[in-house]
């Protein structure tokens, strides 16, 4: 210590003659506030990352726990697989697409509202946005099978004649995915859209821009960021969805993430589920890291949050 | 003028010009809403088909839930699975949502990420992994196993709903508390806190929610006496839809319903300070 003030003293730092203790002072308090990050951390790290990095390990063993690329290998040349993985992304594709066009109109519209009355219409996005999933999916599958509900009133209204197959194929499937998605979407597409600037369409319609065009040159490009957000969230989780597909689907709709669960379930092929959830996660990664090139990472986070 | 011609928005469309928004609007939020809403009166049907509107009320299926043993003990362990999770998981994230925001570490944005990387993982892949670990070490089936594998769940949700609250708070209120002789901890209890006290409701009451709600990892990890409701109601909709679940999910929609006002309270006079 006794170095450090000398050292400090024949630096000429009369202004700071404690710079030594500052400093000192200044690391212990970043490790104290380090260890307040630390049981968190910790705890992501043994749960999830170890295991995960585990699995990672586990799909490159064969069964005679020798190191191979087996896994990897059936994927590519197994056509049950390919299967899987177009599937995967049709399923999420599908239910993005349908989310913007459903979502979008939504969204313009509560912006558009005075912010009590848009309140009030939000519950209707927030109400299932905090009621669970797999109610959700249940209250689904009763309203759409054959006898229920849309079926009925359907065939009441003339609509078609005899029960239509709703649940347990693609149809049920995307139904069910777009109302669980819908909300992720619409949340961050109102924020952005609420932070605008009306000015701007003021100015538009001024420069004699119709409607149509203020919308279209102004609005859209404006409000493109939270839309891109909010899209990309609904296909990232799209990709690692089970519940809804696995009841809605009925086994006609075969996602990345039932496959490894049935590889694990009926088979005990964790060699084979590791290989499958690698794939699946260096996708989802590889998808979220292009677009946080494009777009600030917390931006995305702060999305979900409204404005 | 008349309505249909009245000018609307800065753009000066008129109400009849996108009168199709109108209608495209109101039906987004009625299938958003109708689900949750048409599965309560059906589940007081009498019928076995669940009918909507039921031809003869009654009670069955709430009756044969609270007779069920299984069904029972499985709603006791979502219950307790979801406040111990909100015991581990707030405190816990509520401390590195501080730690990060206040030291200006380099490494801040990588512990940051790496927090909210359970959020961004397929679930299905914690699951597993999770499950996997949990054999080694004996934790399947458990109820700590079990909570601390939603406690990381929940953990990027309270994390990431304490910082954006922190973002908007100003940290020199807690330096003048400490300049004036108050501890670190006796300056954040005091004075942040307080502050910052309805985020930190609202993250609680997601954590709970996230346990209570979860299914995949449960599915993996929970099963004999601390299988949870959620666990069975999947394994229930596999087979057949069995109408004691309509029952039950009104009950769920109950409890995550007034959780929602309750954040929806609490939120507004976060605003209103």
């Amino acid at each position: 210590m006794s170095e450090a003030v000398l050292k400090n003293f024949a630096a000429g730092s009369a202004q700071q003659p404690n710079r030594a203790e500052l400093k000192r002072d200044a690391s212990r308090e970043r490790l104290v506030l380090f260890g307040l990050c630390s049981p968190a951390l910790l705890l992501v790290l043994v749960i999830m990352v170890l295991p995960v990095g585990w699995l990672f390990w586990l799909s490159f063993l064969g069964d005679d726990g020798s190191f191979t690329l087996e896994h990897y290998q059936r994927m590519v040349e197994s056509k049950s697989y390919a299967r899987i993985f177009r599937n995967t992304f049709e399923v999420s594709l599908l239910t993005t697409g349908i989310c913007i066009l459903a979502g979008y109109p939504l969204a313009y519209f509560l912006s558009q509202l005075p912010r009590r009355m848009a309140n009030l219409c939000l519950i209707t996005v927030l109400l299932p946005f905090w009621t669970s999933l797999l109610v959700r999916t249940y209250a689904w599958l009763v309203l759409l099978q054959r006898k229920g509900l849309i079926n009925e009133w359907a065939m009441d209204i003339g609509l078609w004649d005899e029960p239509v197959k709703l649940v347990h194929n693609l149809t049920g499937t995307l139904i069910g995915m777009v109302h669980i998605m819908l909300p992720f979407l619409i949340l961050p597409v109102y924020g952005s859209m609420r932070a605008i600037n009306r000015d701007y369409l003021k100015a538009a319609a001024n420069l004699g821009a119709s409607p149509t065009q203020a919308f279209w040159q102004v609005f859209l490009p404006l409000s493109l960021p939270g839309l891109f957000a909010g899209a990309l969230i609904v296909f990232v989780l799209c990709l690692g969805f089970f519940v809804t597909p696995a009841v809605l689907g009925g086994g006609k709709v075969v996602m990345v993430s039932m496959r490894i669960a049935t590889n694990i379930e009926l088979f005990f092929n964790w060699g084979a589920a590791s290989a499958l959830g690698v794939v699946l996660l260096l996708m989802t990664l590889a998808i979220l890291g292009a677009a946080t090139k494009l777009l600030r990472f917390d931006q995305l986070l702060g999305g979900g949050h409204g404005s | 003028m008349n309505w249909w011609k009245r000018p609307v928005s800065e753009t000066q469309i008129t109400n009849g010009g996108r009168l199709w928004l109108y209608v495209l609007a109101w039906l987004v939020m009625l299938f958003l809403l109708a689900p949750t809403v048409i599965v309560i009166p059906m589940s007081f049907s009498e019928s076995q088909y669940l009918e909507f509107p039921p031809r003869v009320w009654s009670l069955r299926w709430y009756e044969h839930y609270l007779e069920s043993p299984e069904w029972i003990q499985a709603t006791f362990t979502s219950l307790k699975a979801g406040l111990l999770t909100m015991l581990v998981a707030t405190p816990i994230g509520v401390m590195a949502a501080y730690g990060l925001f206040v030291s200006k570490l380099r490494a801040a944005s990588l512990i940051f990420l790496i927090l909210v990387t359970p959020i961004m993982v397929p679930v299905i892949l914690v699951a597993i992994g999770v499950f996997y670990v949990y054999v080694q070490v004996s934790l399947v089936n458990t109820l700590p196993g079990l909570v601390l594998a939603h406690s990381i769940l929940a953990i990027p949700l309270v994390v990431i709903v304490v910082s954006s609250a922190l973002k908007s708070y100003d940290m020199n209120q807690e330096m003048a508390a400490r300049s004036l002789g108050a501890s670190r901890l006796r300056a954040f209890m005091v004075i942040t806190l307080p502050q910052i006290r309805f985020s930190v409701i609202t993250a609680a009451l997601l954590s709970f929610l996230t346990s209570f709600d979860e299914v995949i990892v449960a599915m993996f990890v929970s099963g004999g006496e601390n299988s949870t409701l959620t666990r069975n109601m999947f394994n229930a909709l596999r087979d057949q839809i069995d109408p004691t679940i309509a029952a039950i999910s009104t009950i769920m929609i109950v409890v995550s319903t007034s959780l929602l006002v309750l954040a929806q309270l609490f939120g507004k006079s976060d605003k209103a300070e």
